[in-house]
């Protein structure tokens, strides 16, 4: 063991050390010029001054953060005042991701506890069997929730039929209706961060905590969920983040009503009707809400990872 | 009477809501491929079993359009796939056998943007880029689009697998007079060719699903699969989109289960 | 040894740093052709970082190693007529056990064909030669082992380096591979350079060992020597079982040194070059060479007390406290017990030491 630990601890693999920036370059180049490039553009499209048929002046103006909060009346002489529609948007898509969360965290973390205390061999295959929905087209899922959720659909014809309701509730174009898809579309990424720390806690802890008299609901409260908390935190965040910019479970899902910020921001983009300088800014802010909130779970997670070691 | 073991782990309800899950999972899907092969005009009712929707994908009044979104579809994720797994190959042998250096948390900052940026988010700041550069919307800025995102999916698999190879292997290559070149081609990559696989086949179903981007950079006329459907979709399901889209969520489903097997065989010592 | 052998490895001040950490302290050290050369040594103590800078994995941060004269410090591994067998054996999974040992061969630009033909007959050396088609995976342990060796014997290095080869394999396959490896560095002439941390590994193989600690060299000597001369305190305690007491030397006469521990008890044994007279030091006594008996002998008889008798197959571990002293083991080998008397718990005792038994230790 001494050379593997002199030869592994040491010094980083650096087979190809010298030949590191050539490798990296075509990737730099590629999404420098395709992804980094086109969010800089984005902030600054949200400085701009919208041109009536879709695109923009190159003028500054803050009108399309200003519009997004503050109300000038209709001529933009009166005083300012709190403009509540898009912050309602805003606030609804935080809402209605929460509740997915929430959701998927009911369901996910007793499943990936599960699969996490299966036999070693047994684990891959129903690993494998919750992530195969994720890699099917997330545009069919949502039609097939669509489809699940009618009125005379197969979930009410079930709830019928096995007597539980009379007369068929109407999901479809609800606010639960879009949390439903939206707990669907990202549920397997709760399982599987959860199910990754579950599996590299170490059992004897609940033994430990068994031999002390503990019952097995104390010991999974007080014992393993702050040991797994790292991968809890991990699924919600995953499951959080994406919902809050969706834009398809809305938009199929939810109806006129229950817009979020995904169907706020596509609009400004469709035909002449759109306002580009409106839809950068609300995306800078989605991408702005989204960023602080990977930044304060990567330092949660630094922090969890020193408290271990 | 003897006490069956205490099971440590075992907590009651836990396999149920498991179950649960995996009906939730699954049951849309399996609701639609049902329905796909439905003998009847309306998706309401069941008429009896019949191939009838999966001919009028192939031969009815749309298939011209379905054709044509097809073809797109399935060259761009091919064309994405290989771009995108040929600069994450490169990307994470640089990564993962590179030692330590400075931009190493930047390098793969870039590379997981993607992946933290919010589709929606992405797909404006893409569209809004190439109508800035005054890049005419189409077929090629959809295969630039895909190309960018599918870097961190085909990425994240390539780098996992050389991670797991012990680099004791280049050093016995080189150690028996074998250039880095040579270690590389030799040793190295048919080791990660079932990481490569795997990330090339996930590359490819990302780019094969994708709708927000492909929408917003799409242009008219021209439409991949998933924008077909979509704006089928509007005008209310129709028993021949449950039958396209069984077929994509078949293939998907292949591709993947192709995947999970091609990466399980592992080199054992 | 005779002085006139030619040298195979010349390692000349040799320094290894990582940043702000030191792995070597300046090494010096000459390595004899045809020889089995053993660095031994605990975890981290750079012997395995030693081995690779003659490979050419870590590069030499001060100093030069010569190979047969020739300097290699900077020389890439593939450019070194040196090969290696690594710990976990490294044998690429993807080809056959043949291929494995060709391929050095290729890469040295032999034709594909006559590199099998070389590699069949290197196989048939180790008795594999049925296992040619097989892939690494299926083969046991101990096969890869042998497989490993003979592919980086195939290319006939002028040095063979070994980084813990037997460290996987059980007590029985490891005892059967040591003597395997001995009869092949005979057989070949190869030079064998050995890394362990198994002390009796290293006794049982190694013409000359070179101890290593903390990335220093502690004493290099043939196995015989560093076990029955140790010349420092780490030494001592690292290779074999050992009593290690602690003494004032009392006066220092024709090379023979007089000293006193706990208690009062006196003590004589050979001088050691930089231990003077006045010096409080440890002293190190194998316990297999001590003896007790009933009343005192002519010899320096220690009075104790029996506290433990411990069984440990062969022999017998007694454990005795002496009087307002150390405690003392002394082991008794169980072959003529019948001659012995056997001391049990509580029995009044003197320990006694052979000749040159005892050994003063520097630090």
């Amino acid at each position: 063991m001494a050379g593997g630990a002199a030869s592994g601890g040491s010094a980083a693999t650096d087979t190809y050390k010298e030949a590191r920036n050539w490798l990296l370059l075509p990737s730099w180049v590629y999404l420098g010029a395709f992804v980094l490039v086109p969010v800089i553009m984005m902030l600054i499209y949200s400085f701009l001054t919208k041109e009536f048929r879709g695109g923009v002046v190159w003028e500054f103006s803050t009108a399309a953060y200003d519009q997004f909060f503050f109300d000038r009346g209709l001529f933009g002489d009166e005083p300012a005042r709190i403009e509540w529609t898009y912050i309602t948007i805003f606030w609804r898509s935080i809402w209605q991701a929460g509740a997915a969360t929430l959701l998927a965290l009911a369901i996910g973390f007793p499943t990936a506890y599960f699969i996490a205390t299966r036999p070693e061999q047994a684990r891959p295959m129903w690993v494998f069997l919750i992530t195969i929905p994720y890699w099917v087209n997330l545009l069919i899922r949502t039609v097939s929730m669509k489809f699940m959720l009618r009125d005379s659909g197969p979930l009410n014809d079930f709830l019928i039929g096995t007597g539980l309701i009379n007369d068929p509730i109407s999901i479809i174009n609800t606010n639960f209706a879009v949390q439903l898809g939206l707990f669907y579309s990202y549920l397997p990424f709760m399982v599987l961060p959860i199910y990754a720390s579950v599996e590299r806690y170490n059992f004897s802890l609940s033994e430990a905590a068994a031999d002390l008299y503990a019952s097995k609901w104390v010991t999974l409260r007080r014992v393993l969920l702050p040991a797994v908390k790292p991968g809890v935190i991990a699924g919600c965040i995953l499951v959080f983040v994406p919902s809050m910019g969706s834009f398809l479970a809305p938009d199929l899902l939810g109806g006129a009503k229950n817009f979020m910020i995904g169907s706020l921001i596509e609009e400004q983009f469709k035909g002449n009707a759109g306002n580009w300088p409106f839809g950068a800014a609300a995306s800078m802010v989605l991408l702005s809400m989204v960023l602080i909130v990977l930044m304060i779970f990567a330092r949660q997670q630094a922090k969890a990872e020193k408290e271990a070691s | 009477m003897r006490r069956s073991n205490y099971d440590v782990k075992g907590l009651p309800g836990f396999f149920g809501i498991t179950i649960l899950c995996l009906v939730i999972l699954y049951a849309p899907l399996l609701v639609v491929t049902v329905y796909s092969l439905n003998d009847s005009n309306s998706i309401t009712n069941w008429e009896g079993f019949s191939f009838r929707w999966y001919v009028d994908v192939f031969s009815g009044p749309e298939s011209q359009k379905f054709k044509i979104a097809a073809w797109n579809s399935f060259t761009i994720a091919i064309i994405a796939a290989t771009a995108a797994t040929t600069i994450s190959t490169l990307a994470a042998t640089a990564m993962v056998r590179g030692g330590k250096f400075k931009l190493r948390t930047v390098s793969f900052g870039l590379i997981s943007l993607p992946l933290m940026v919010p589709e929606i988010v992405l797909a404006v700041a893409t569209l809004i880029f190439f109508n800035s550069v005054g890049f005419t919307r189409g077929y090629m800025t959809i295969l630039i689009a895909h190309i960018a995102f599918c870097i961190p999916f085909a990425y994240l698999p390539i780098s996992a697998r050389m991670q797991g190879i012990d680099d004791s292997y280049e050093q016995a290559a080189q150690d028996l007079y074998a250039t880095k070149r040579q270690a590389f081609t030799r040793i190295l990559l048919p080791m990660m060719l079932p990481g490569i696989i795997s990330g090339y086949l996930l590359a490819f179903i990302v780019s094969l699903d994708d709708f927000i981007i492909t929408n917003f950079v799409k242009g008219a006329g021209v439409e991949t699969l998933p924008t077909a459907i979509f704006g089928s979709v509007k005008q209310g399901i129709k028993p021949n989109i449950m039958a396209i889209s069984t077929m994509l969520l078949g293939f998907s489903v292949l591709l993947v289960t192709i995947s999970y097997f091609v990466s399980k065989t592992d080199n054992k010592k | 040894m005779s002085e006139s052998r030619k040298t195979a490895i010349d390692v000349r001040g040799a320094v290894k740093r990582y940043g702000d950490f030191t792995a070597l302290k300046t090494i010096s050290l000459s390595i004899y052709d045809n020889e089995f050369f053993t660095l031994l040594g605990p975890s981290g103590c750079g012997k395995t970082t030693l081995l690779r800078m003659i490979a050419g994995f870590e590069d030499v941060t001060e100093g030069a190693i010569f190979l047969y004269g020739d300097p290699i410090a900077d020389l890439p591994p593939n450019k070194r007529p040196v090969n290696t067998v690594f710990q976990n054996y490294a044998l690429f999974p993807q080809m056959t056990i043949l291929d494995n040992v060709a391929f050095g061969l290729e890469m040295r630009g032999q034709p594909k064909s006559q590199a099998r033909k070389a590699a069949g007959e290197m196989l048939e050396l180790v008795q594999l030669s049925q296992f040619a088609a097989r892939k690494p995976s299926q083969l046991s342990g101990g096969q890869q082992q042998r497989v490993a060796l003979a592919r980086a014997l195939a290319p006939k290095p002028k040095v063979l380096l070994l980084d813990e080869p037997l460290s996987a394999l059980d007590l029985k396959l490891r005892k059967a591979m040591q003597l395997e490896l001995k009869h092949l560095q005979r057989e070949t002439g190869i030079t064998f350079i050995f890394v362990t941390h198994d002390q009796e590994e290293a006794l049982t193989m190694s013409d000359r060992i070179a101890v290593m600690s903390a990335g220093e060299l502690q004493q290099l000597g043939e196995a015989r020597d560093i076990y029955e001369r140790p010349r420092n305190m780490f030494v001592a305690d690292f290779i074999g079982e050992t009593n290690l007491l602690e003494v004032s030397v009392d006066a220092i006469n024709a090379g023979r040194a007089t000293c006193h521990l706990g208690g009062g008890h006196e003590l004589s044994c050979n001088a050691v070059e930089g231990v003077n007279v006045g010096a409080k030091v440890h002293m190190s006594v194998r316990p297999e060479r001590l003896f007790m008996s009933e009343g005192p002998t002519d010899s320096e008889g220690l009075k104790g007390t029996v506290r433990e008798n411990i069984f440990v197959g062969t022999d017998i571990s007694t454990l005795i406290d002496l009087d307002d002293g150390p405690k003392f083991i002394v082991r008794t080998s169980n072959s003529d017990r019948g001659n012995k008397r056997i001391f049990e718990p509580g029995n009044e005792v003197y320990v006694n030491m052979e000749m040159e038994a005892a050994r003063l230790l520097i630090d």
